[in-house]
Order: C-alpha cells, then sequence, then structure tokens
C-alpha cells in the first residue's frame, strides 16, 4: 500500500520537483535548443487540444475554426508587450499579457457563441469556419500590425518553465470544469440536448460558458505560441492550423483530458519526426501538410472516439470523482443499509 | 387546489392538427392518465407542457404561473419533471452521474466556484452526491452507481429515468409510457413503484400508458383522445363502458 501523505500529495509533489527541472535543464544545455523547442510545442498543443476538446469532445458540437482564437491571443499579447509594456517590465507583465490575450479570445467565442447556439443544429461549424477566414483577412487588412508580413518584435518570453506552469494551469481548471455541475451539464448535451434541458440543465448557458472558456484557452496558447516564434503572420492561423488541433483531439481521445495530453505529445512528435525523416529522403517539407488532414480522415473513419476516448485517467480526477471514492461511498451506503436491515 | 390547468391547447405541425382544444384541470395529488391511439397527440401535449414545442395556441398554467414561453429547464425548475416514451437517458454517463446532472438547476455555486474548487463548490458537491446516493438508494440502484447506464437491463434503465425525473424534485411527474416493453412481472413491479413513489414524494402524476392493465389499475381519472381531440373522460369505469371509447380505441382490444 502507498503511505496516504504519498497518495495525497505524491502528484503535487511530483510537479514541484520537476519544475526546477524546466529552468535548469534548458539553462545549461543539458537538454539542447531543439528539444527544448519542441517540448514548447507539445506544451503550447495540450493547452490547444483541451480547449478543443471541451467543446468537440465533452460538448459534443463542432468547432473548425480555433485557430482564430489562438490568433486572437498571439496578437493581443504581442501588442501588449511590444507597443504598450515598457521593456523592463516584459518579462514580468508576460502573464497579463497572456491573460488579456486569453481575455479578448474568450469574449470574441462570446460573440461567436451567442448567435450559434440559439438555434439548435450544426450552425456552429459554419460560423466558426468564417469566423477563421475572417480573423485571417482582418489581419491581413490591418496595415498597423504588419499586414500579410505579419508581426514581430517580441522577446522570447515562452520559457520552458513558462509553459510547464501554464499548462498544470489549464489542466487543473480545465479538470475542475469537467468534473462540476456544468462539466456534468456539458456532457449531458453532447449525449441528449433535449433530455439534457428535460431534466432542468440551462444548455444555453452551459454551451455559451463552455464556449467561451475554450476560446480562451485558445488565446492563452496563441499567446505563448507568439511569444516563442517571436514572430507571427495571419497564415499562421489558417484552417490548416485548425486542423491540427482536430486532429490532435480526435488521436487522443475524445472528451479525456488524459487524451488530449496524449493526443497533443504524439502528434507534435508525429509531425518533428517527419521533419528529420523528409529531410533525410530530400522530400519536400511541403508534405507534411498532408499529414494532418490525412490523419484527419482515417481517424474519422477507423477510430473516431480517439485513444483514450471518453475515458481518464484516475490521477487527472479530482480524488472525490476517482473509481475507488465512488466505491467507498457505494460501499458506505450498502452498509448502512444492512445494518438498518439485521436491526429491524 | 389546482396544480395545473390547461385551456384549449391547440398545436398544429405544419398542416397537421396534432392536438386540439385540449383542457385539463389536474388537481394537487391526483393520478390522471391520457389514453388514446398512436398518433393521437399525447406526447405532443407532455412537450407542450414541458416547453419543447411551444403551442399554437391556448394556456398552460402551472401553480399559478404561464409556462407558455418558458424554456425546458425554466419548466422543470418551477416543479415539472417527465420521463419519456423511448428511454432518453445519458448513455455514456454513470448511473450517479444521470441523476447528478438533474441537480443542475439547485446546485448553488458558480463557475468561479467550480474553477478554483473553493468552499462553496465542495460543499454542494458533496451534498449533491450524497443527495443522488440517497434516491438511488431507494430506487435499490446504489450498488449499480457506478454502472455506465446502457449497460443496465431495460427494467433498470426505466426506472432510473423515473430516478432521475425525481432527483428535480418535481411536484408534477409526466410519464410518458412507462411499462413500453415492460414483462407482466415488470409492470405488476411498476404500477407498485408509481404508487409508492406518488406517496413518498407527494406528487401528482399525469400518465400516458398503452397498457390497460396499468391505466384501469392505477389512475383516478382517464382523458381519451384520437387525432387531437378529446373524446371522453371520466373514472375507469365510466370510460371502459363509454361507447366512444369502445369505438375508437378499445374496441379493437375487445376483439383481442
Amino acid at each position: 500500500m502507498m503511505h496516504p501523505v504519498l497518495k495525497r500529495w505524491g502528484l503535487p509533489l511530483i510537479l514541484i520537483l520537476i519544475f526546477p527541472l524546466t529552468i535548469v535543464l534548458p539553462a545549461t544545455g543539458l537538454i539542447n535548443p531543439y528539444i527544448d523547442l519542441v517540448l514548447k510545442y507539445i506544451g503550447i498543443n495540450i493547452i490547444l487540444t483541451i480547449s478543443l476538446n471541451l467543446v468537440n469532445g465533452y460538448m459534443g458540437e463542432f468547432s473548425v475554426g480555433h485557430a482564430g482564437f489562438m490568433a486572437i491571443g498571439a496578437y493581443v499579447s504581442s501588442l501588449l508587450t511590444v507597443l504598450v509594456f515598457p521593456d523592463q517590465a516584459g518579462p514580468f507583465l508576460f502573464p497579463v499579457a497572456l491573460l488579456a490575450g486569453g481575455a479578448i479570445a474568450g469574449l470574441a467565442g462570446l460573440g461567436i457563441a451567442i448567435p450559434s447556439f440559439r438555434t439548435r443544429g450544426d450552425y456552429l461549424a459554419i460560423v466558426t469556419l468564417a469566423f477563421n477566414m475572417i480573423i485571417k483577412s482582418v489581419l491581413e487588412n490591418l496595415d498597423i500590425i504588419g499586414g500579410p508580413r505579419g508581426f514581430l518584435g517580441m522577446d522570447k518570453l515562452t520559457t520552458l518553465w513558462w509553459v510547464y506552469l501554464w499548462v498544470i494551469a489549464v489542466v487543473f481548471l480545465a479538470r475542475n470544469f469537467v468534473f462540476s455541475n456544468f462539466g456534468r451539464g456539458v456532457l449531458s448535451i453532447r449525449e441528449d440536448e433535449i433530455a439534457s434541458g428535460l431534466v432542468g440543465v440551462n444548455t444555453r448557458q452551459v454551451k455559451v460558458l463552455t464556449f467561451v472558456f475554450s476560446a480562451f484557452l485558445a488565446g492563452i496558447a496563441g499567446g505563448l505560441f507568439a511569444h516563442e516564434l517571436q514572430f507571427i503572420n495571419p497564415r499562421s492561423f489558417t484552417i490548416l492550423k485548425s486542423t491540427e488541433m482536430l486532429v490532435m483531439v480526435y488521436l487522443g481521445g475524445i472528451g479525456s483530458l488524459g487524451g488530449s495530453i496524449l493526443g497533443a505529445t504524439v502528434f507534435t512528435l508525429i509531425l518533428e519526426g517527419l521533419r528529420t525523416v523528409l529531410q533525410q529522403l530530400g522530400i519536400s517539407q511541403e508534405w507534411r501538410l498532408v499529414v494532418a488532414p490525412l490523419m484527419l480522415i482515417l481517424l474519422m473513419l477507423f477510430r473516431p472516439r480517439g485513444i483514450m476516448g471518453l475515458r481518464e485517467f484516475p490521477f487527472l480526477m479530482p480524488r472525490s470523482e476517482r473509481p475507488e471514492a465512488l466505491l467507498e461511498h457505494k460501499r458506505r451506503f450498502i452498509a448502512a443499509q444492512a445494518e438498518k436491515g439485521g436491526g429491524s | 387546489m389546482t396544480l395545473l390547468h390547461i385551456e384549449r391547447l391547440t398545436h398544429f405541425f405544419g398542416g397537421l392538427r396534432a392536438v386540439y382544444d385540449f383542457n385539463l384541470e389536474l388537481q394537487s395529488g391526483e393520478l390522471v392518465a391520457i389514453i388514446g391511439p398512436n398518433g393521437a397527440g399525447k406526447t405532443t401535449i407532455f412537450n407542450l407542457i414541458t416547453g419543447v414545442y411551444r403551442p399554437t395556441e391556448g394556456r398552460i398554467v402551472f401553480k399559478g404561473k404561464d409556462l407558455i414561453g418558458l424554456s425546458p429547464h425554466q419548466i422543470v425548475q418551477s416543479g415539472i419533471a417527465r420521463t419519456f416514451q423511448t428511454i432518453r437517458l445519458f448513455k455514456e454517463l454513470s448511473v450517479l452521474d444521470n441523476v447528478r446532472i438533474a441537480h443542475y438547476a439547485r446546485a448553488g455555486y458558480s463557475p468561479w466556484d467550480a474553477l478554483f474548487r473553493l468552499f462553496r463548490f465542495t460543499a454542494e458537491e458533496d451534498r449533491i452526491r450524497q443527495e443522488a446516493l440517497e434516491l438511488l438508494n431507494i430506487f435499490k440502484m446504489v450498488h449499480l452507481a457506478d454502472t455506465i447506464a446502457k449497460n443496465l437491463p431495460y427494467g433498470q434503465q426505466r426506472r432510473l429515468e423515473i430516478a432521475r425525473a425525481l432527483a428535480t424534485h418535481p411536484d408534477l411527474l409526466l410519464l410518458d409510457e412507462p411499462a413500453a416493453g415492460m414483462n407482466p412481472a415488470e409492470v405488476e413491479q411498476l404500477m407498485e413503484t408509481i404508487l409508492w413513489i406518488r406517496r413518498e414524494f407527494h406528487l401528482t402524476i399525469l400518465l400516458i400508458e398503452h397498457q390497460m392493465r396499468v391505466v384501469m389499475g392505477i389512475a383516478e381519472r382517464i382523458k381519451v383522445l384520437d387525432f387531437g381531440q378529446t373524446i371522453a373522460e371520466g373514472t375507469p369505469l365510466e370510460i371502459q363502458n363509454h361507447p366512444r371509447v369502445i369505438e375508437a380505441y378499445l374496441g379493437e382490444e375487445a376483439i383481442l
């Protein structure tokens, strides 16, 4: 048996112990800059995948334009750190810039959610598709922020340890949301929206809330992405980026945080691995663009729920929701019942 | 005391008249059945009461409050719960979650409380879990709490649907063909369950049912619909001998 203290604090302890490594390893060159970069991409992709999974996986709606929210987060946070915040304060105000980017993305999400969820049906896919395209053309036509040439001048504020902290925070918040009254409402909408309303779930409230939260997370990821690349342009946030997010969700597993982490990790590694392989074989890197759409088609055909579909690792659940806790509750009830039966 | 008052309720699907001039006065504590051949408009009436459809015409007043124009979740909050003709559980979710979802409207915490797991969240979640398990215990299903709903046997799924409806704390329960697909033994048990929950939860019940044994056995009053119109109304005994009912409905059964 594991020691109870270890059981209670094991996961936080491990996470705390890893944290110094995320600072030391890249600084001392124990992991080379390329691995550092790939790890950061994995982290950013985890956030993006959780964001989209909330809407497409947990809620069963279909958004295909989440790169639009990512773009908003990227541009807003970059404008803040480059043009608004004083130079020296950059690193300290970085989280503020990210949160602001997330908040504006969330606001855009609200603007999409309210009209899209007014009616039942599959309007969301069409609306988000249009939204993604509109954001791209707006950014291309705004010359003050670089237009099609893009925007640059950001410091490399996205360090491995920042990504690490944000991933933990996002997983924590998403977990708390999913395993709450609102999260159960989200699941019930996926299962049967009519029945959901008829047992008292305010389905519109739940849908809007979830979509805004999802857009917020995509915005955070966008900000991290921008301050890693130090250069963003509208072409980074096209439908192809949205498609990559879809692949990560459906690869890892719908309605699962563990699946999101897995999907983002595996997909990022595949894409990076392919870069090396194509280089070795002397084939054009353009072929990497084919991978995401092709994987999406294959996944939808053969494994529509993904690796971890609708399942969860117990360590990603709140203690009170884990199978063993439920078993304990059941046992207590049945014991009480037996006692009553014996006494009479 | 009048709990539910329905007046001149009429509903069209395009050119099809599904319900026409339906009137109902339901007293607190009553158990009333609506019967009629398939397509008579019975389920449509339930859908109108619970806000799934908005009636073309008519008034629905529940506890003195007009329900027309309210959305389903608001109607549930005012105290009306229902089950469905074909089972509509949240299939991929556990039995416990099916019941907990029905606590949605009465969970007293905000999204912020949930996101940061503040005290109010934990306290309310403990309460909800406890209440849900107690309800399952009443239905002798607590040992199935972690079973995925779709894996339950048919009879248990029906019971779970009733338990889920009761979790919303209704005053009025609408049961849409609860005996559908049940064998005689299960039907017998169901009748007992209905009478028992009515006592235990102080319910008023409106029942749609095809099985005459159930209707004649437990309903105090019966309304008979045919092609959207009320053709007869009365006690089980009166209905059994009503010439129009025998013509429209029971006539077929009598031959069998």
